[in-house]
């Protein structure tokens, strides 16, 4: 029998959804700022890896020389994105969600084992609530990962005015490097969460839209078995 | 309990009789309402970020080139970031040995070529009217101050160096024009006009406010400002004017290179 089971309420639906589109925009507008000096490379005993970016990534993407516009559109959106980031953190705190969201004393273990069962090397997934160790530890940190972009990006708008975050962040110079990996942090957790949502399947991905799930669930055994194990996967 | 179903009955009267909906009933009508506001909501984000990202050029002034509501934000953020401006808040500052040797050189607009150092007047038009013009020697018997700071430039780098002049508010004292920084603004041209910058006064009388004469402890050579150039570490590079000419004060906005070309006005740090 198909029963509704409830998954994400209304406000975390919305400030996820929220959030999808202004980070786009703040990344994009990154580069804008980024592109008048482009500096940053990835370089381990002095043999460099990473240049970013390419030129041809630049051109396709028409990022050259639109410091002013990027600084533009930055310090509108840094707004919504504070904003949105503000209501979901406050709304996880009241609403007592955050229990289902930060990591406990199994997660770091059970994360392993999450791993292992996605990559196939392991048969059996922990056990899984609204989110299993592995999603709990990931969302949690992008949280504090959206925080430290708002500490690094403060400390870098007015390094003076706010010298103590400037201080906190090891300094301008370090704040902006922060900033960056930050960013670099997001497009990977982007990528990530974009495959197991493709993974997780349909039903999974409707509940972030509609906010619940659709599960089957077998007819009542007269004696209740305590551990009820709702084996639903979901990322 | 009891009362939702009695107000459930009464709600229901005009359709008739009340129908529980099945489980995929509850489904589908939770799916069209959350895919359908998904998607308005979206069309509509969409169609506002198209508004912004289309919307025409503020008319050219003493701001120019950004979008008209972009401008209005950043004239907005202006206001915000003014309140928690302090004169008490300070630039970090670094040891002597922490110093660039090579002191970072990004533009010319207005101080190129060689300027004649003994025929250099820098020109300060007070509101009477009446203009001073004070040569490079005067200027050098002021009390001088020292500031070895992070340089921060607008593109992005930043670069410690270290430089050597008189303070701007000790520079306002001795030559007693406190009345000129009742007005909000002070700006600063190149002797040849062609940069030119707006500072609002309290950046402009902040302690660490320096107009400049000498990097390393050396004076100026002529691609750093020579003879005399503006060290202001609340604001971005684009702000400190090389190769000063001439001072101004007054309540208007002064004209400003950057800001005329779609950056921010304040340029605050």
């Amino acid at each position: 029998m198909k029963v509704i089971k409830e998954k994400h309420p209304l406000l975390m639906r919305w400030t996820h959804w929220v959030n999808f589109p202004i980070l786009t925009i703040m990344i994009w507008s990154g580069l804008l700022i980024y592109w008048a000096n482009d500096t940053y490379t990835f370089t381990i005993f002095g043999v460099t890896f990473i240049r970013f970016f390419p030129q041809g990534f630049y051109d396709a993407l028409h990022i050259p020389k639109r410091l002013a516009e990027g600084m533009a559109f930055h310090f509108l959106f840094m707004w919504f994105f504070a904003l949105n980031g503000f209501l979901y953190v406050m709304y996880t705190i009241i609403s007592g969600q955050w229990r289902e969201l930060v990591p406990n004393r199994h997660s770091f273990k059970e994360a392993w084992l999450v791993v292992l069962h996605d990559l196939h090397i392991r048969k059996m997934a922990p056990p899984q609530n609204k989110y299993n160790a592995a999603q709990r530890i990931a969302y949690t940190a992008i949280i504090v990962m959206g925080f430290g972009s708002l500490i690094t990006g403060l400390a870098i708008y007015k390094p003076v005015q706010f010298n103590y975050l400037a201080w906190i962040c090891g300094g301008y110079h370090l704040a902006r490097i922060w900033h960056f990996v930050l960013t670099i942090g997001y497009v990977l957790f982007f990528l990530v969460h974009v495959v197991q949502v493709v993974l997780a399947g349909w039903n999974n991905f409707r509940s972030v839209i509609s906010g619940f799930e659709v599960i089957d669930e077998k007819p009542q055994p007269v004696i209740q078995i305590q551990n009820d194990e709702t084996n639903q996967k979901a990322e | 309990m009891k009362l939702t179903k009695k107000l459930n009955k009464v709600f229901s009267k005009n359709k008739g009789p009340k129908k529980e909906l099945n489980v995929e009933q509850k489904i589908t009508r939770r799916n069209f309402i959350s895919f359908g506001s998904f998607l308005v909501l979206g069309s509509a984000a969409y169609g506002g970020w198209r508004w912004l990202y289309t919307s025409p050029e503020e008319v050219a002034g003493i701001t120019g080139e950004a979008h008209k509501p972009l401008r209005a934000v950043l004239n907005a953020n202006e206001k915000v970031v003014r309140q928690l401006y302090s004169n008490k808040n300070l630039v970090k500052t670094y040891p002597k040995a922490m110093a660039a040797k090579v002191v970072r050189h990004n533009s010319d607009i207005g101080s190129e070529g060689l300027v004649d150092v003994d025929a250099w007047k820098l020109s300060v038009k007070k509101s009477s009217g009446e203009v001073l013009n004070i040569g490079i020697d005067e200027i050098r018997k002021l009390p001088k101050t020292e500031i070895i700071y992070d340089f921060k430039c607008v593109e992005g780098w930043d670069q410690i160096s270290h430089w050597g002049g008189v303070k701007f508010s000790d520079f306002i004292a001795h030559f007693k024009l406190d009345a000129e920084t009742e007005f909000g603004y002070v700006g600063m041209e190149t002797p040849d006009k062609e940069y030119y910058v707006g500072v609002d006064m309290p950046s402009a009388m902040h302690p660490q406010t320096l107009l400049a004469y000498e990097v390393n402890e050396k004076p100026l050579p002529p691609k750093h400002g020579a003879p005399l150039r503006l060290i202001i570490p609340v604001k971005y590079g684009i702000k400190n004017l090389k190769r000063i000419g001439s001072i101004n004060f007054s309540n208007n906005r002064p004209r400003d290179y950057w800001a005329e070309q779609g950056y921010d006005y304040y340029a605050g740090l």
